[in-house]
């Protein structure tokens, strides 16, 4: 990264008439515009795209590129978000024509190849999570979830039990699965948790009733530990009818060690950007498969993809929501995934999971002397921090990331899950080697130290940024969402 | 292959400062009974160059349109593709989460905040947002928000939309008990049927949605549908095809109030369907502030210097949880760059003209269609990029064969049912010598 770096906009870099990019030629005969579209469809003052040469655009860009923190440039302990290596051979993969140059509508039998790999991928997932059918088609985490609720509704509905319109939802949950209930019309019930991070199973007895359609849950949770009452609160649940929503957000704990479907779940979502490695994008496109149990396998999505023989086709399940998203969802993402899954084959996946839990459980230990622990006990993948012995000597959770900013690292996530103060979630994922492990915990021992000693350095950071701290209130209160010509 | 650093030196020093034996114990928090004692039934591991080799093979069981002169459309166009976009998206955009950190994350925020100029001047709205997973998508998230936003619980919607797009909205609609009216096809014109639109409640009506071009590559009049909504101060929605927008007037001049669309065409591969992205923008304070989706402002830093953050915040579902907007926030973040990308390489003009060339080239393939015995144009209303051809074949059968000869045909219409039809797309991408040859194909086929 480039310090102090102002990056013009490509609008200012604009000059009339230059030009990037040039096509071939028209070959056919010119006829005039209003001849084939009537003068009142016509636009008479054309958009005011940038003017400027393909150099200008290849600076540009990269440029802007080299403003970014991104795995490729160094730890990512992004709680959460598993931000893990994302293997280049997969983008050559993802390039090859033979896919990227796909019609969706083509006939089944000129893709049988890209027909092929979406049903291993969901033959795949169904093995990891232990569940029976897969949809590919919802293009993110929220958009499973989504898709699972509106199964979980049409399932009931199916049953005669309309009625049910409340999921549960514990109260260190992502954002998404509340929202996400609201989408469906769903009713949102909060259950807290217990003294060790768990759902608090009493609470969820008396939550329960004839109205509950199903729980969402994370395990592990957001705190990054495993709820060991799982068997109990999916038989709670189950008694009254209700399903279980597994956010598969922290399934890079468990791939091979324990699934889903064995712990209860009726329904899970993968967020593909997640375990298994996709590029996030700065934002995107991820993927959100969803993988049900046999009984709610007719209310998937269209189309699915089913095999005869040795060849592949759409099928439309019988008792189908409908459609979440055009065409069959984020292709060339599940293609990333499928890769993934292949290079590291069972034993592989395991020791992904293995290695994950074991870093995590390696830093929490080494930054406990400096950080306050809430829950003192074995994690998972990830582990939650909290910075209120900080917060005493007047330096914030939001201090500390930011100045994880200056010693060049990505700063965990913080101020999530909002049942923890001042909270702080690690995940280091099993891509990264130990001595970069033990580099991050310095600086963190580092940090604690300057928070008591030289807290100043702290609560100005960051310095060494391209930009240093912004003002996001302006910017709420006086949106100014895009540029403007000067007049 | 894996991707995992790790050494049996350096596992054996973290389980010493773990006081723990082996790695299975950290797993005993885990009840036993679930715990997996076999391997998943997956297959080996394979090496990169046996991946990579597996990937030709399966590749290979694909006909793709390298090799394939295709005249299907219908939401995912054969558009050329300027090579710089594939060297730029990879470099450290593609690694990066969601920007979070706004000190080290200003390339994406630029990149949004650029994005969201491009389309609110191709669109001719106030502002966009950060982008939606589709196009199909981003229409159902606009009639929520405006079931949201006026507080009605109906939605009109065409008959002459893409029948996907229409199937997706129909379920996101249905979840919250939306009360769906349908404007019918005139299959005169190929467009609607207004006709009935004096008997619509519109005082109840939250939203109105027509797609321009729509579904049949037609050209709406919209205006009587727009006058209806607006006066019973319900919003008008418009989907629309970005490539139109330099010919075609601006859905802001034309008083939209919310505009989606899916952005694949500009710049982004086929890719069977996905990953593209859907576009959303709207006018006015109210209605900003009632978006969907992840939105990039401009601001200052502690030193007065400009910068990037996500803003307007409290829509989303990380602060307002069941309360929010929407539920979206992953988003198409790569899909958006490549799309400004290409927009910036084309530029102001290379945009027109792109737009131009679809146009003239789809108008020459129509009447070179129409010169064949049996085959008739069904509408009369005019067209942009797609057109829909009339004739009592087996449009699947013709299509087998013209796979065999080098050509994707165009897509028959009997799957959503309209026998008889099918649709056509032409791009900039398409010759005069490959219009040519696929007519005397088809003639030969047909007759």
């Amino acid at each position: 990264m480039t310090a102090k770096q102002v990056v013009p906009l490509i609008f200012e870099r604009s000059s009339p008439g230059r030009r990037g990019y040039r096509l071939p030629d028209l070959d056919v005969p010119e006829v005039a515009v209003e001849e084939l579209i009537p003068a009142e469809f016509l636009r008479e003052e054309p958009p005011e795209l940038p003017e400027v040469s393909e150099l200008d655009v290849v600076r540009h860009y990269t440029q802007l590129s080299r403003l970014n923190y991104a795995i490729d440039v160094g730890f990512y302990p992004l709680g959460s978000c598993t931000m893990k290596y994302n293997p280049r051979v997969h983008e050559d993969l993802a390039s090859m024509p033979g896919f990227a140059n796909l019609h969706p509508y083509q006939p089944e039998e000129s893709v049988q190849g890209a027909l092929q790999l979406m049903y291993e991928l969901g033959e795949y997932l169904a093995a990891i999570s232990g569940l029976s059918e897969t949809t590919l088609q919802p293009a993110a985490g929220a958009h499973g979830e989504l898709t699972g609720l509106m199964v979980i509704k049409a399932y009931h509905e199916y049953q005669g039990e309309g009625h049910r319109n409340e999921i549960i939802v514990p109260d260190s949950a992502h954002g998404t699965n509340p929202a996400t209930t609201a989408m469906v019309g769903y009713k949102v019930v909060e259950v807290p948790s217990d003294e060790r991070g768990g759902v608090n199973v009493e609470e969820l007895r008396k939550l329960v009733g004839p109205n509950t359609a199903g729980l969402m849950l994370t395990n592990p949770n957001t705190l990054g530990l495993f709820d060991e009452n799982i068997t109990e609160i999916a038989k709670i649940v189950h008694d009254v009818g209700g399903l279980l929503y597994y956010d598969g957000a922290n399934a890079n704990a468990i791939l091979g060690i324990v699934r889903p479907g064995d712990m209860g779940f009726d329904v899970v979502h993968y967020n593909l950007h997640k375990t298994f490695s996709t590029p996030h994008g700065g934002g995107g496109p991820g993927a959100g498969p969803i993988v049900v149990s046999k009984e709610l396998a007719p209310f998937l999505p269209e189309p699915v993809v089913r095999k005869d023989g040795d060849r592949y086709y759409f099928h439309k399940p019988e008792h189908t929501i409908g459609r979440m998203k055009s065409f069959y969802g984020h292709f060339l993402v599940c293609l990333r995934a499928y890769a993934y899954i292949r290079s590291h084959g069972p034993s592989g996946l395991r020791e992904v999971s293995e290695t994950a839990v074991l870093h995590a459980n390696y830093m929490m230990r080494r930054l406990q002397e400096a950080y306050e622990l809430p829950y003192d006990r074995i994690c998972m993948h990830e582990f939650v921090l909290s910075g209120v012995r900080q917060k005493e000597m007047g330096v914030k959770t939001l201090d500390i990331a930011k100045r994880l900013l200056d010693y060049g690292y990505h700063a965990p996530t913080v101020y999530f899950p909002l049942n923890v103060d001042e909270a702080i979630m690690i995940e280091p994922t099993e891509t990264e080697s130990k001595a970069t492990l033990d580099e991050f915990i310095e600086v963190m021992l580092t940090i604690a130290r300057e928070a008591e000693e030289n807290p100043e350095l702290v609560l100005n950071a960051p310095s060494k940024t391209p930009v240093t701290r912004l003002d996001e209130s302006r910017a709420a209160r006086q949106p100014v969402l895009r540029w403007q010509k000067e007049a | 292959m894996r991707y995992i650093p790790l050494t049996q030196t350096e596992r054996e020093e973290m389980l010493a400062v773990l006081g723990l034996e082996s790695v299975e114990e950290l797993f005993a928090e885990i009840p036993r009974e679930m715990v997996l004692t076999d391997d998943l039934p997956l297959p080996d591991a394979l090496s990169e160059a046996e991946l990579i080799e597996h990937f030709r093979q399966l590749a290979a069981k694909n006909k793709d349109l390298t090799s394939v002169v295709s005249f299907m459309g219908a939401g995912a166009y054969d558009h050329l593709i300027p090579s710089a976009i594939s060297h730029l998206v990879g470099r450290e955009f593609l690694t990066a989460y969601t920007p979070y950190q706004a000190e080290i994350s200003q390339g994406v925020l630029q990149t949004i905040f650029e994005y969201q100029t491009l389309i609110a001047e191709l669109t001719g709205m106030e502002a966009s947002n950060a982008s939606m997973y589709d196009g199909a998508t981003a229409l159902a998230e606009a009639a929520l928000m405006s079931c949201a936003v006026t507080r009605r619980d109906k939605v009109v919607l065409p008959a002459t939309l893409h029948p996907e797009w229409r199937e997706v909205v129909d379920l996101y609609l249905g979840s919250q008990a939306v009360e769906i009216i349908d404007l019918p096809i005139d299959t005169a014109t190929g467009t609607l049927d207004l006709s009935g639109v004096g008997d619509i409640p519109w005082e109840e009506v939250a939203c109105a949605v027509v797609q321009q071009p729509n579904f049949f590559g037609n050209l709406e009049q919209i205006e009587p549908v727009r006058d209806l909504v607006k006066e019973a101060k319900g919003l008008f929605v418009m989907a629309v095809d970005p490539i139109s927008l330099g010919l075609l007037k601006s859905p802001g001049e034309l008083g939209a109030d919310i505009v989606v669309g899916d952005g694949q065409s500009l710049g982004n591969a086929m890719a069977f369907g996905g990953p593209s992205f859907g576009f959303f923008a709207t006018s006015g304070r109210n209605l900003i502030r009632r978006m969907p989706g992840r939105i990039a402002g401009q601001t200052v830093d502690t030193e007065g210097r400009r910068g990037f953050v996500l803003t307007l915040q409290a829509r989303e579902q990380h602060i307002r949880r069941e309360k929010a907007t929407s539920n979206i926030c992953t988003n198409q973040a790569l899909n958006a760059l490549t799309a400004s990308i290409y927009l910036s390489l084309l530029g102001k003009q290379g945009f027109l003209d792109v737009g131009r060339q679809c146009l003239q080239k789809a108008h020459y393939f129509k009447n070179r269609l129409l010169e064949i015995d049996g085959l008739s144009a069904p509408f009369s209303a005019p067209s942009f990029r797609e057109f829909v051809i009339e004739g009592d074949v087996d449009w699947n059968g013709i299509n087998e064969k013209l796979l065999e000869q080098g050509f994707l045909g165009g897509l028959p219409l009997d799957r959503f049912g309209y026998p008889n039809w099918v649709l056509f797309s032409v791009t900039e991408a398409r010759t005069k010598e490959e219009m040519d040859r696929f007519t005397n194909l088809l003639r030969g086929l047909i007759t």
